[in-house]
Parts: C-alpha cells; sequence; structure tokens
C-alpha cells in the first residue's frame, strides 16, 4: 500500500471492530479484578511501609527502604516473572491471576507508600499535638485525625498510581491472565487486523481511565468540603 | 493549705545544647489560676508543653497530683514512664493553643466529641449530649455543626476551649490563645476564659500578653526571664510592690 492510496478504513475496520468487541470486553472483568486486588494490596501495605518508613527505629525503617527502593529500580514485568516462572522452582505454585495481583500490588505499594509518607509529613505537626493534649493514642489520632487529611492530599497521586495499575495489568497478558489485552490478541491472531484491534483495546483503556478520572474529581470535591 | 496539683521541681530544658529553662520551681494549688508572663522566648510555653508531655525535661522532676510524669515506679525502681502512665496523667490535663489546631474535617461538635469517645469511651448519645452543653456554655449554640473553616477565629478558638474543657481536666493550659486573634474578636475568647476561671475549681495556667486581664483573673503572677522564675506573687504585689526593674519594664510595655 503506497501512502496515496491511504484510507480510513484501512486503518480501522469499525466493522470487524465492532464484531469482535463483545469478545474482547470479556476481558474487563478480568483487568479490573487484577487492577482492584492490586490496588487493596497496594494501599494496605503501602501503608504499613510508609508507617515503618517514618519510624525513629533503624530496624523498621531500614527494611522498608531497602524494599521500596528494590520496586521502584525493578521492572514489573520482571518481578512478574519471578512470581510466576520463578517461585515454582522453590515449590511455590502461583495461579497466573494470583502471581498478577501479588506482583502489581507488591509493587505499587512502594510508589503507594511514597505517597503515603509525604501526605501523611503534610498534615499539619499540631494535628497530632492538640489531639495529644486530647489524649488520644497514636493510633485513633493516625485514624480519626490525621489519615482522613492525608487521603484528601493522597488522591490525586493515588490515582495517577491506579491509572498505571489498570494499564499496567495488559502485561499479565504475558502470563497467561485472560485480560482485555490478552484477549485482543486472541482476536488479532484471529483477523490478522492489529492495527483495528489495537487501536480498539487503547480507546477500551481510555475509557476506563476517563472513569477513573471522573471518580477522582467527585473524590476530590468530597473531600475538600472542609479546607 | 492543700497538696500542690502541679509541682515544677529543678526543671532544666535545653534543646540541642541551648538552656531554655533553668531551674524552674513552681507549685500551683488545686484552684489556682496562674499568669505566666515574660518575655518573648523566655520559656513560657516550653514550660507548659512540658507538663502536657508534648516536650520532655531535660532534668528535673513534674508531680501531677501526686504522680511522678516522667518516671514511675515498677519493682521498687524507678523506670521510665510508659505509654499508659503518661495517658493517665495525660487525662487530667488540658491545654488550647495559639493556632486553635481544631480538627478541618470534623464539626465543631464533633471536634468535642472525639475524645470523649475514643478516650472516656463514652456512647456517641453521651458525647453528643456533653459536647453540645459544653459548646452552648462556650455561646456556640447555633454553630455546632459548622466545620472550623466556616467559623471565625475567635469562633474557633472557643470550640477548642470547649473541646478541652469537656474532658474535665484538673488543669487546663492556655498559651497565648490571643494572639493570633484579630483584635475585634479577642474579647469574646477572654470572655469565656474569665467564666471559666471565676467559676471552676480547676487550677489554670494562663500564658498571656493581655496583661490586664491577667491581672484581674490571676491568683499570683509568675514573670519568668531568661528561663527562670525572675518574680512571682500575687497580681498586687507584682505591681505594685516588686522593685525587678525587667518586671517593671517588661509591665510598662503592655498594660494599656
Ligand atoms: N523545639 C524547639 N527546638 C529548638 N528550640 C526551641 C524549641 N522550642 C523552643 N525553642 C527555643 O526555646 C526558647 C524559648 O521558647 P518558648 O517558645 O518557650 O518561649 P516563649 O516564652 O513562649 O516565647 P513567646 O512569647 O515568643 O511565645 C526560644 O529561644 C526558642 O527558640
Ligand atoms: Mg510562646
Amino acid at each position: 500500500m503506497k501512502l496515496t492510496e491511504f484510507n480510513f478504513g484501512d486503518l480501522f475496520d469499525a466493522a470487524l471492530a465492532w464484531e469482535n468487541l463483545p469478545f474482547i470486553l470479556g476481558g474487563i472483568s478480568m483487568t479490573l479484578a487484577v487492577s482492584f486486588i492490586s490496588m487493596f494490596i497496594g494501599l494496605v501495605f503501602g501503608l504499613i511501609l510508609a508507617l515503618l518508613r517514618g519510624s525513629k527505629r533503624w530496624f523498621l525503617r531500614w527494611p522498608a527502604g531497602v524494599y521500596i527502593s528494590f520496586m521502584r529500580g525493578t521492572p514489573m514485568l520482571v518481578f512478574l516473572f519471578i512470581l510466576y516462572f520463578g517461585l515454582p522452582i522453590i515449590g511455590l505454585e502461583l495461579s497466573a491471576l494470583t502471581a498478577a495481583s501479588l506482583g502489581f500490588g507488591l509493587n505499587s505499594a512502594a510508589y503507594i507508600a511514597e505517597i503515603n509518607r509525604s501526605s501523611l509529613n503534610s498534615v499539619d505537626q499540631g494535628q497530632w499535638e492538640s489531639a495529644k493534649a486530647l489524649n488520644l493514642s497514636y493510633w485513633t489520632t493516625l485514624r480519626k485525625i490525621i489519615l482522613p487529611q492525608a487521603t484528601r492530599i493522597a488522591i490525586p497521586p493515588l490515582t495517577n498510581v491506579f491509572m498505571n495499575l489498570v494499564k499496567s495489568t495488559s502485561l499479565a497478558a504475558v502470563i497467561t491472565v485472560p485480560e482485555l489485552f490478552q484477549k485482543t490478541q486472541i482476536v488479532v491472531g484471529r483477523t490478522y487486523d492489529a492495527m483495528t484491534m489495537y487501536i480498539l483495546v487503547a480507546l477500551i483503556y481510555w475509557a476506563l481511565c476517563m472513569i477513573i478520572a471522573f471518580i477522582q474529581d467527585r473524590l476530590e470535591v468530597r473531600f475538600s468540603k472542609y479546607v | 493549705m492543700s497538696e500542690p496539683i502541679i509541682q515544677f521541681n529543678n526543671i532544666h530544658k535545653s534543646f540541642d545544647g541551648v538552656d531554655v529553662l533553668n531551674g524552674i520551681n513552681l507549685h500551683i494549688r488545686p484552684s489556682e489560676k496562674i499568669a505566666l508572663i515574660g518575655p518573648s522566648g523566655s520559656g513560657k510555653t516550653t514550660l507548659i508543653r512540658l507538663l502536657m508531655t508534648l516536650e520532655e525535661p531535660t532534668s528535673g522532676t513534674i508531680i501531677v497530683n501526686g504522680e511522678n510524669l516522667w518516671h514511675m515506679e515498677k519493682n521498687n525502681k524507678y523506670v521510665l514512664a510508659n505509654e499508659k502512665h503518661l495517658q493517665n496523667i495525660r487525662g487530667q490535663i488540658g491545654m488550647v493553643f495559639q493556632h486553635f489546631n481544631l480538627f478541618p474535617h470534623l464539626t465543631a461538635l464533633e471536634n468535642c466529641m472525639v475524645a470523649l469517645m475514643q478516650v472516656q469511651k463514652k456512647s456517641e448519645e453521651k458525647a453528643k449530649l456533653l459536647a453540645a452543653k459544653m459548646l452552648e456554655r462556650v455561646g456556640l449554640k447555633n454553630h455546632l455543626t459548622s466545620y472550623p473553616n466556616q467559623l471565625s477565629g475567635g469562633q474557633q478558638q472557643r470550640v477548642a476551649i470547649a473541646r478541652a474543657l469537656v474532658m474535665k481536666p484538673k488543669v487546663m493550659l492556655f498559651d497565648e490563645v490571643t494572639s493570633a486573634l484579630d483584635p475585634e474578636l479577642v474579647d469574646e475568647v477572654l470572655q469565656v476564659i474569665r467564666g471559666i476561671a471565676k467559676t471552676g475549681e480547676m487550677a489554670m495556667i494562663l500564658v498571656t500578653h493581655e496583661m490586664d486581664f491577667a491581672l484581674d483573673i490571676a491568683d499570683r503572677v509568675v514573670f519568668l526571664d531568661g528561663g527562670v522564675i525572675a518574680e512571682q506573687g500575687t497580681p498586687k504585689e507584682v505591681i505594685e510592690q516588686s522593685n525587678n526593674t525587667r518586671l517593671q519594664t517588661f509591665l510598662h510595655r503592655f498594660r494599656k
């Protein structure tokens, strides 16, 4: 095909896209499942890491620092392969879904920890002091006073992490998780129309991320009513 | 004379090697109202923060209601106080800060309820009742559900006072609670404090530059200078009879 003969239909075959859309969308539940489970793992573990990082005790602070550094410094895909192809060698076999969720979750935890750390620090020190003057314990202060305020600050960067996570789940196709991208690859194998199908799946990811951005806006409004 | 509720015994405090308090000895009776005055940097804030356990003394002992604040007895030995010991004593002390430090994500009512429920384990209904009553007492009956950012500085500081009072402390600490306020909002806060001082059987330590107010409500005025108590006595004694020249210059500057 010469460039002069270009027409839009060669780029994107709408009829073919429409025909295969239901099959590809079949992967959306898996994409969302991996995203949400990973985000949950990331949030819980990320909070623990952030608190360890801020500890006065070096033997708590230091391992957390090493962990965060390692996770930020290794490619997600490599870590995924370690979990899925590496662990069975020492007798620990994970399902593709477990490996993916765990891999993305533990990796995101490192980024979330850094976000949590700076959000927690950005809450005014006077809040800790007045909580102490009211005799609230460390954990109660954290739960009732500090975290609600830190959350507001953390929402935009956490949303970013989540969007990245949703997009990164496409890597799970490599370890056979039947999510959006894997389904797309199957269709490409069948129809040989790589352009149409990859554009289609790109649009689906984009739509997902727009929904997430919309939710972020709503959350921000809700949390900013008192600032 | 009754046992002192608070004793500072030879308290020293330094920050990074810089001495801020140099041997404070001060005993406070259970219902005594102390005005703590002194030039900027003399250590007033530091002294009451030590009592609130926001800072730890470098040396010396603080006794609250007969109990050593930073040390406790365990197997016949004096050991560093644990968190539980500190919490027991902290419960007897309330503090109001210069910059209010209200919880911005909670309403006025919730600000006053949180410690009742979390520390004193009161039920929500009971806490709500007590908090509302206390807010009414500081003149905020119509602002129970307002968030701090919807209130004026004077109103916010009154919420902070109610929040501390509702815990029924035996000692209340006020650290320049009107100095962050616009001048026209100062009086409403002073009125509230005056009301508490006149009725309460609580001990109070007031750090303030509102000299006439301090002299009016205080049983005793303590003048801190360079980290030591340079002069103390009844307001009358301090104003009329002291021949401490630094105190006289200080009073002269701050009295209207
Ligand atoms: N956390 C700290 N670290 C280092 N220095 C401190 C700290 N807190 C207080 N200081 C120093 O201790 C001295 C006494 O401070 P403090 O706040 O007790 O004085 P103050 O009498 O309350 O003064 P002001 O009237 O200005 O509030 C000051 O020189 C201050 O810089
Ligand atoms: Mg001060």
